[in-house]
């Protein structure tokens, strides 16, 4: 292929490749996210290939095997779908690649044994299915549409049409005044009007002239997130394309991704995609021969959490340690090498050949007011259904745990439910009609934060999950500033008291207070937000922190060391499952006859409990 | 609204000659342009307590014994003074209750984690705080890690025999790859520097006899 030297020539290509596509051609789309290849989809995907070489599909066109980004619906990989006829197959193996080549393309049938069910309804298309049905997909629309490694499929979607026509027609004031008019928000985290962000920048570099450059965040730590991963896998040159319309705006010719070392399918794929781009001349020199240049370097990551800040990050960058230092100057004033530099994380930067191509106000209307646009969320924990969403702003938290979650198996109620990864709050069943954007999370003690979302059932203790984000963020500090090195530290001693069912309702009090020094005292948001899950904890449940310290017991029965186990004779059979799966081997009892447990040599370790078949096992 | 607005002239009218005016727990104050809030409190006799800072060397804001909580149009925050610029019509506390709070729990940590520390300890005291509810895993321990060692070796020296190694809780002076320091010319800046005492001992570690 050769260099697109214009506008005209872009859509010509746009056009023919179009032209040259059979809307009527069979696509087998199979989900080549993490989540799937996990469970084995690169066999699946061989498996389809190999089937429609060893059968001939009578079609004008020869099937397409089409290896996508992520679908989303994780809990039921590996996912497969079939076009045209909108087929959606779940939990797909290798050997079901010939059955569904011989009913489906060769007949257009369906099997029906691969279709998801849901309380005993079949669905046979993807947009009928619960899980998808309540999401609005924008950003991701192309993500698991498209083959990311083919950059044809990028352009037939739309691709660097919004970069054309930024380069071509607008201003870089016309530019931001669009971001502006969006009301989009940074999501990284904190939530600063992007707009806002580009405008003071490009003010900076008026009043100090030189090289300014753009930066793409994607250094996405958060236990249990997995958005930025799935956009720079799914659809890198929306990344890159968002981040060619911010570089045009601030008159930036550098901009560098930064991706996680732990990402290697996102380093795999934004590097062909930037490749690719630099071969048609999207990238580099004289974009599209308006005289524009701008290129894109991939930083990786070392897996830093904490580079994730973006002065750490801009220091990480710049071959320092990744440490922050403090704010102001924002990076907008003195950045990379000190100069101006917008730093805006991927999903920000995939927002915005959106709002060029549909306009501010299309995107204003998406969402809530001050919160606008769609987010996406990584929705994980105990749910039935998990995996990637995306919905609009404003969305209750309950309907996305309750409706796309499908709320939590066996329960008829969630617990509570972690915003904002291990710097969230967590957010109890009684606030479940909080909507979801920056401002009702920030008035409800949470963050939006790059959008995980876990979900805790009855079976999880607070107290442990406070300590399970303390320890990680614990591990994660980068121990410049003393109330984030000792402070979390600290407060990890007074939770491994409690969980030991030590201390006193002064020592929960004490808590609070330390973790009020820490937030107000922290130089980085690390620490700055470090304290949420303990302060929202005590503040919606207190009852169960002080169960652990006064009553010395667990109500949930996760603490090892307030619990017992016990088996129920009434409900026993004798089955000697538990006796058999107890690695102390401290399940005594004859054949079906009521088992025992003896306490004294028992570990807490819960197997018994899981195996038991009639839930005869008890934990107190 | 009218005194957000007297108060913005008000800022006009000093920044003409050069100075800022604010105020530090109620005290109006005249800065130069560019100073720290720590900086102006000393010079005017404010007492702010700190440890990581030095005059000699760049400020990084790791102690965070010199918080200060500073009033904004309305808005409270509580910031590091000595990485914090002065601005004009802010109101300054260097004692609210926000400030002490921090204060005083990093000084009780601080006497778990340094215990070795005579300078802390007295510190601590001052402040009202003399014993500790964490745990003490080091006893021989003074070291605070606020770098104020590696960076007067850098900065004031120009050596870079010490450094900053690891992170987090296991943050640690020490020199390049763990060896006695060859650049090291034992100066003795960093032992005259070490706000806590940690440098006589330290120093022996990491410098070449």
């Amino acid at each position: 292929m050769e260099i697109i030297r214009n506008v005209a020539e872009l859509e010509g290509w746009r056009e023919s490749l179009h032209a040259a596509q059979d809307p009527e051609r069979l696509v087998v789309r199979v989900c080549l996210g993490p989540g799937c290849l996990a469970l084995g989809a690169n066999k699946v995907s061989q498996a389809f290939q190999a089937a429609l070489k060893a059968k001939r599909i009578r079609a004008r066109v020869q099937p397409l095997v089409k290896e996508t980004g992520c679908h989303g619906f994780c809990s039921q990989g590996p996912l497969v779908n079939v076009d045209p006829f909108d087929l959606f197959y779940v939990k797909v193996k290798p050997d079901d690649a010939e059955e569904i080549v011989d009913t489906t393309l060769a007949r257009g049938q369906a099997v029906e044994r691969l279709l998801y069910s849901e309380n005993g309804t079949r669905y046979r298309s993807a947009s009928e299915v619960p899980f998808y049905k309540m999401q609005q997909k924008v950003v991701l629309k192309n993500v698991g549409v498209i083959d990311p490694l083919r950059l044809e499929d990028a352009i037939m979607a739309g691709a660097y049409r919004s970069l054309a026509k930024v380069l071509t027609s607008m201003t870089p004031d016309e530019v931001i005044a669009k971001v502006e008019g969006s009301g989009l928000r940074g999501r990284g985290g904190a939530g600063f009007l992007t707009g806002r962000k580009w405008r003071f920048a490009v003010e900076n570099v008026r009043k100090n002239p030189g090289p300014v450059y753009v930066v793409g965040n994607g250094d996405e730590g958060d236990p249990g997130a997995f958005m930025d991963r799935t956009l720079m896998e799914g659809d890198p040159h929306a990344v890159l394309e968002g981040m060619a319309i911010g570089a045009y705006a601030l008159g930036a010719h550098q901009g560098f991704i930064y991706v996680r070392m732990e990402y290697p399918l996102a380093i795999r794929n934004l590097g062909i995609a930037i490749d690719q781009a630099r071969a048609l001349g999207l990238l580099g020199e004289n974009i599209l021969g308006t005289g524009f240049n701008f290129d894109i370097k991939i930083n990786r990551g070392a897996g830093a959490f904490v580079c994730g800040e973006e002065t750490a990050l801009i220091a990480s960058l710049e071959g320092r340690v990744g440490e922050p230092i403090p704010r102001p100057p924002y990076p907008a004033e003195k950045g990379l090498w000190g100069r101006p530099t917008i730093i805006n994380n991927v999903e920000t930067w995939a927002n915005v050949p959106l709002i060029i191509d549909k306009g501010a106000e299309w995107y204003a209307g998406l969402g809530v007011p001050h919160s606008t646009g769609t987010k996406i969320f990584s929705l994980v924990g105990k749910l039935r259904n998990t995996g990637i969403i995306e919905v609009p702003m404003g969305i209750t938290l309950g309907r996305i745990v309750e409706e796309i979650g499908g709320g939590v198996p066996g329960q008829d109620r969630f617990k509570a439910v972690q915003t904002g990864g291990p710097s969230g709050g967590c957010i109890p069943y009684e606030l479940k009609d909080t909507p979801v954007d920056y401002d009702s999370l920030a008035k409800v003690g949470s963050i939006m934060g790059s959008g995980g979302m876990i979900v805790m059932d009855q079976r999880d203790c607070v107290v442990d999950v406070a300590r399970y984000f303390l320890h990680f963020l614990e591990e994660e500090s980068c121990g410049k500033c003393l109330p984030c090195r000792l402070g979390l530290k600290s407060m990890l001693e007074y939770l491994d008291r409690f969980a030991k069912g030590q201390g006193s309702q002064q020592d929960i009090d004490d808590l609070h207070s330390l973790a009020r020094a820490i937030m107000k005292g922290s130089l980085c948001a690390l620490g700055g937000t470090a304290p949420n899950p303990i302060l929202t904890t005590i503040q919606y449940f207190k009852d169960e922190y002080l169960a652990h310290v006064v009553d010395h017991k667990c109500p949930a029965g996760v603490c090892r060391d307030l619990i017992t186990y016990s088996i129920n004779p009434e409900l026993c059979n004798g089955c000697g499952l538990c006796a058999r799966t107890c690695p102390q081997g401290c399940i005594s009892g004859e054949k079906k006859k009521p088992h025992t447990i003896d306490a004294s040599a028992c570990i807490r370790c819960g197997m018994c409990m899981d195996e038991c078949p009639v839930g005869a096992v008890l934990v107190a | 609204m009218a005194t957000k607005k007297a108060k913005k002239e008000k800022a006009k009218k000093t920044e003409g000659n050069g100075l800022v005016r604010f105020s530090i727990n109620g005290q109006s104050v005249e800065a130069r342009e560019g100073w720290t809030i720590l900086e102006t409190a000393r010079q005017q006799g404010f007492d702010i307590p700190t440890l990581c800072f030095h005059p000699a060397v760049q400020p990084i804001g790791s102690c965070r014994l010199c918080v200060v909580e500073i009033l904004q149009d309305g808005r409270s925050r509580v910031a590091a003074s000595c990485i914090t610029p002065v601005q004009a019509g802010v109101e300054v506390l260097t004692h609210s209750e926000e400030v002490t709070n921090v204060r005083r729990w990093v000084l009780e940590m601080l006497l778990a984690n340094c215990p070795a520390s005579r300078q802390i300890r007295e510190l601590a005291k001052a402040h009202g705080v003399t014993s500790t509810r964490f745990t003490v895993e080091h006893p021989e321990d003074a070291c605070l890690r606020c770098g104020l060692c590696t960076r007067a070796c850098d900065e004031v020296v120009g050596t870079r025999a010490i450094t900053m190694g690891n992170r987090g809780v296991f943050k640690e002076v020490t020199a390049p790859y763990h060896r006695h320091s060859e650049v090291c010319i034992r100066c003795g800046t960093c032992l005259y520097v070490c706000p806590t005492g940690a440098m006589e001992y330290l120093f022996p570690q990491v410098s070449a006899p």
